[in-house]
């Protein structure tokens, strides 16, 4: 498995438990997960196009 | 001024009766869910009848556990230093799925690789998920959520 699988894999465990968890109803939960896995990833790429220009 | 939005889980006062309070009347010990959930991974929420949760967040946190093993990642089984200790305490929250691959020597011993690295934080995570839920599964019993 390459790194990229692994972040959405990791994204969408975490995004999933955090989703049920934090929210209440069913419509906010799936909101609230898709926000989760969008910052999850997100943040990975903008972390990963960060240390490509630092180490350039 | 307390921070909500639309949908989160808050704290409910005692005497709302929400759906959240459909478990208070019961009787039975009251940190069952917590402890199930603990050991068996959405096992808090089968208890509760909220098998949609359960089956979902059971599938995440086994998920999660399995590419870790998958990409063999460290199982921590000793405690010398303090980032040992705070992996072991990662890896105990699994509950039973430590336990089994303790005993089936899943895992590696020690780190040789990248991915293998990245195994050791995903078991470690689904641990700390697990928690979460079996939290979680705890505030569904005492009607702190609904």
């Amino acid at each position: 498995m390459t790194y990229f699988p692994a972040v959405l894999l990791f994204a969408l465990f975490a995004s999933t438990v955090f989703a049920i968890t934090q929210r209440n109803t069913p419509r906010s939960m799936i909101r609230y997960g898709i926000y989760c896995f969008v910052l999850f990833v997100g943040a990975a790429i903008a972390a990963s196009w960060l240390m490509f220009l630092i180490a350039r | 001024m307390r921070y909500s939005q639309e949908g989160m889980a808050t704290t409910e006062s005692k005497n709302t009766a929400g759906p959240g309070a459909q478990f208070q009347g019961q009787q039975g010990f009251v940190y069952l869910p917590l402890i199930a959930g603990w050991l068996v991974p959405g096992a808090g929420h089968f208890l509760l009848h909220k098998w949609g949760r359960g089956l979902l967040l059971a599938a995440s946190i086994v998920g999660m556990f399995a590419v870790g093993v998958a990409l063999e990642g460290q199982l921590h089984t000793s405690a010398h230093d303090m980032l040992d200790v705070l992996g072991m305490v990662g890896d105990l929250g699994s509950g039973l799925l430590y336990v089994v691959a303790r005993i089936a020597g899943w895992g590696a011993d020690q780190v040789q690789t990248t991915t293998a690295d990245y195994g050791t934080r995903f078991i470690v995570v689904a641990g700390l998920l697990n928690v979460i839920a079996a939290v979680d599964a705890h505030n569904l019993r005492t009607g702190r959520k609904s």
